[in-house]
């Protein structure tokens, strides 16, 4: 593929840059239009955004003496500046989440801490929380982890020079219009999907370019067959866009203007929010984590994937019943109830698919087990693993009607989601991020391996404290609610509940705050590592190390 | 690259032979037990669709054999509940709030449902224990603004206060500073006046004397020539050192100053006469009732 021009600005790189300045003159037009301010406030971000990524497209150009080439030396020239740059956003993001999360759980226990301020109360700070861990730690997790190994197991180097830098810079810069947003009041009032129209439409066009940069890598590729990673990978980037496009679609009261309205309505609504908001956790947090497990563990163990067979039949069948599962978040509601026994029987043939990715993972470990004792960061992503096959259990059971006429609408409801949440995305993304640091900033090992170990157990102490607060404090919600006296009368008023949850509340707190620690110990180890980490020599380097 | 198997020295298992960036994959059978639980997941699911309403068809959906239906099930379970209460609800609204203390089946089903009402409807302004917070009236205590018998208490609930139902409690502590009836020096005295009936302290400088003039010539209409107040008109009484909205000197002004008027909605059109009759026997039963 080399070429005998020496530089040239690419298709591909006239096209995002022209349409990086459409974006630009919408945001002019915004700007000169609209009465609301906040949309004043979007478009000039949006503006400045939009400006430095055409700059940054012709510097490129400018500083560069030929086009990079696609080997070098015959080795596979990866491009790992958009990988670094997300590794570094997700460590970000995830602090500032982790801390907003913190925040709101000392809300729920002391509400003087609202401030009575209406940027600070819970209602604002709730999605912020929940979109900076799963869009924005998460997401630059999967984008960082997923250009990495695409490449790596493609032996070839990432499509375009502009697009994966749009992807990333360009989906960074989605949620920092989305959180501002929420704060400023700007929501579509939908869980998970709370970012207004015009956010909405921009990640669609990322994410568009997102798809194309990844297929067109693995189209690439020097490999004959698809790594089992990158199936989940495309999993996770095709279900999202698709999910993404039918739960938000809205009218925009004025195409200057940050309000709309969903096209759905009434029960349909629901529905489609839950087929939203279910798969969001399949896709997002279970196969794009999944493709991060199927990488990482068995490079860090030293050891083949477990067995090729099950992972072909765990995720086929995981993709195909995950789909349908979104209605048990409505059982005993408007739902019809054909739909509500669709959802729940679902969620139950849904575990095995579920456990398969769990045995996958821990089984590759065999021969291997020893490591667990000398190398935190495998230990790490091993507990995550064990939290995801427990998560994955308790997902199906509490789908079970019964069970859910106990939990829904209670703490363990929350209990649960962040026992998959701390326990398995963000440890096994943890994980990744201790193995990706050293070899993208070529550093021989990590700064400090005590203190990983340090991480993991302020973290998993913390994560049980979180967990085991929220099921019992979940579970006598849930009694208190439904216990009547002999008279048949309600035992407990709703007030009285919420005077028994407090002492959970501060526990979760004290949870979160050892999980907040745990993080900013593990940013620290990193950026020694970065700073200080001694160098990896060239003749160190394993056979197929990046180029650049 | 050609797939080369090869066997996994610690497993004794064959790879498939294919290799990426230096991980490759082993080839382990499904785990029986697995694939066994996979297998029975389904065909639990497959006689749960069997059994239940499950999947929809062109204009319905598929029943289920044994005719389960959500809808169907609350409805009986509210008429089962209501068929319960129905004989002691009949009897309590059938029944003269006065009976109802001396009836101790019926007083106990009242005061059972009372609390429960209370709980869910009063809690949230009256607090769970019923003793109010600033603005909302405490109900243990015999203090009443509007009255502490049973059929005053049932009358406040049923109507409310200021709640714009016709027949709720009106009557308003007028803005005498703000309406330029007293200045400031005749709010302070007259706050000081206020205040010195319960053997409170007033305003530095204050001249009681001159209060004592400016609530004689305001006041008494309303609060009484003693300033015991009148439930007639929900005018508090002013000596017993019991404060709606606190009895600092500050608040005291405050309240001349801008004048007071909470509310207390109606519930006639909220809870059923049963419910109502039950929680003014319980309010009245909390310590204060006359």
């Amino acid at each position: 593929m080399a070429s005998t021009a020496k530089k040239s600005l690419t298709l591909e790189e006239v096209g995002i840059a022209g349409l990086t300045g459409l974006v630009a003159l919408y945001c002019l037009m915004a700007i000169a239009n609209t009465t609301d301010a906040v949309m004043t406030f979007h478009a000039g971000v949006g503006l400045v955004f939009a400006l430095a990524g055409i700059y940054a497209i012709f510097r490129g150009y400018a500083n560069r003496s030929e086009n990079p080439p696609q080997t070098v030396d015959g080795l596979p020239n990866y491009k790992l500046g958009p990988v670094k740059f997300a590794t570094f956003m997700s460590m970000f993001w995830g602090l500032a989440g982790f801390l907003v999360g913190l925040i709101i759980a000392l809300q729920l226990a002391f509400p003087a801490l609202n401030f009575d301020l209406p940027w600070t109360n819970f209602g604002r700070l709730r999605p912020l929380h929940t979109s900076a861990v799963i869009f924005a730690f998460g997401g630059n997790v999967l984008l960082a982890t997923s250009f990495y190994v695409v490449q790596r197991t493609c032996q070839a180097r990432i499509a375009g020079n502009a697009a994966p830098w749009f992807v990333v810079a360009g989906y960074n810069a989605f949620i920092v219009i989305a959180g501002t947003g929420y704060l400023l009041g700007v929501t579509q009032g939908k869980e998970y999907a709370e970012p207004e129209w015009y956010a909405d439409l921009w990640l669609t066009i990322v994410w568009v370019v997102y798809l194309l940069v990844f297929l067109a890598t693995l189209w690439k590729r020097k490999e004959p067959h698809i790594y089992v990673a990158n199936w989940f990978y495309l999993a996770f980037i095709l279900t999202i866009a698709m999910l993404h496009l039918v739960n938000n679609a809205t009218i925009p009261v004025s195409i200057f203007g940050t309000k709309s309205y969903i096209a759905w309505a009434g029960v349909q609504d629901a529905m489609t929010q839950w087929w939203y908001g279910h798969n969001a956790v399949g896709f997002f947090l279970t196969a794009g984590f999944l493709a991060i497990m199927y990488y990482f563990v068995p490079k860090r163990a030293e050891r083949p994937v477990y067995s090729y067979r099950l992972s072909i039949v765990h995720f086929w069948s995981l993709i195909f019943l995950y789909i349908w599962a979104g209605p048990h978040h409505l059982h005993y509601t408007a739902l019809p109830q054909w739909s509500q026994t669709l959802g729940m029987t679902f969620s139950i043939m849904l575990w095995m698919p579920s456990w398969g990715g769990m045995i996958n993972g821990l089984m590759t470990l065999s021969g291997a087990w020893d490591k667990l004792r000398t190398d935190p960061v495998l230990r790490m992503m091993v507990v995550s693993v064990a939290f995801y096959g427990m998560s994955t259990f308790e997902g199906p059971l509490m789908s079970v009607r019964a069970v859910n006429s106990l939990s829904h609408y209670t703490d363990w409801t929350i209990g649960h989601v962040h026992s998959g949440a701390l326990g398995w995305v963000a440890f096994v993304s943890f994980g990744a991020v201790y193995c990706l640091v050293p070899w993208l900033w070529n550093r021989k090992q990590l700064y400090s391996m005590k203190l990983v170990n340090w991480h993991f157990w302020v973290s998993t102490i913390g994560i049980v404290l979180y967990i085991s607060a929220m099921w019992v404090s979940g579970i006598m919600q849930g009694l208190m609610w439904r216990a009547y006296n002999s008279l048949g009368f309600l035992e407990y008023s709703f007030i009285e509940t919420v005077e028994a949850m407090h002492p959970f509340y501060v526990i979760r707190a004290l949870g979160g705050g050892l999980f907040v620690l745990g993080a900013v110990i593990m940013i620290y180890n990193l950026w020694m590592t970065v700073q200080r980490g001694e160098a990896e020599t060239a003749s160190a380097k394993p056979a197929m190390a990046p180029a650049e | 690259m050609a797939a080369k198997k090869e066997v996994d020295a610690i497993s004794g298992v064959e790879t498939t032979g294919h290799e990426w960036d230096g991980l490759k994959e082993l080839n382990h059978p499904l785990p029986r037990w697995w694939l066994w639980t996979f297998y029975i997941c389904i065909i639990f699911s497959v006689i749960y669709w069997v059994l239940m309403p499950s999947w929809p068809l062109l204009s319905d959906y598929t029943r289920g054999m044994r005719g389960h239906s959500q809808r169907a099930l609350v409805g009986e379970e509210v008429a089962a509940l209501q068929a319960a209460r129905a004989e002691k609800g009949t009897a309590l609204v059938d029944a003269e709030l006065d009976a109802i203390n001396s009836n101790p089946d019926l007083l106990q089903f009242a005061m059972a449902n009372g609390r429960a009402a209370f709980g869910d409807n009063c809690a949230g302004c009256h607090g769970t224990g019923a003793t109010g917070f600033v603005g909302f009236p405490n109900l243990n205590d015999d203090e009443w603004i509007w009255g502490g018998t049973l059929d005053q208490i049932r009358q406040t609930i049923l109507y409310g206060v200021r709640s714009g139902n016709d027949d709720a409690h009106t009557g308003d502590m007028l803005a005498f500073g703000r309406d330029g009836v007293l200045d400031a020096a005749q709010v302070r005295d007259v706050a000081s006046f206020v205040l010195s009936m319960s053997g409170g302290k007033g305003a530095e400088g204050a001249d009681l004397a001159n209060g004592q003039v400016v609530f004689e010539e305001n006041c008494v209409a309303c609060h009484g020539d003693a300033g015991a107040g009148n439930q007639e008109l929900g005018a508090p009484n002013l000596t017993d050192n019991i404060w709606l909205y606190g009895g600092s000197i500050e608040t005291v002004m405050e309240t001349i100053q801008n004048g007071r008027g909470g509310v207390m909605p109606a519930w006639v059109d909220r809870l059923d006469e049963a419910t109502i009759k039950s929680l003014a026997v319980y309010v009245h039963s909390l310590g204060g009732g006359q």
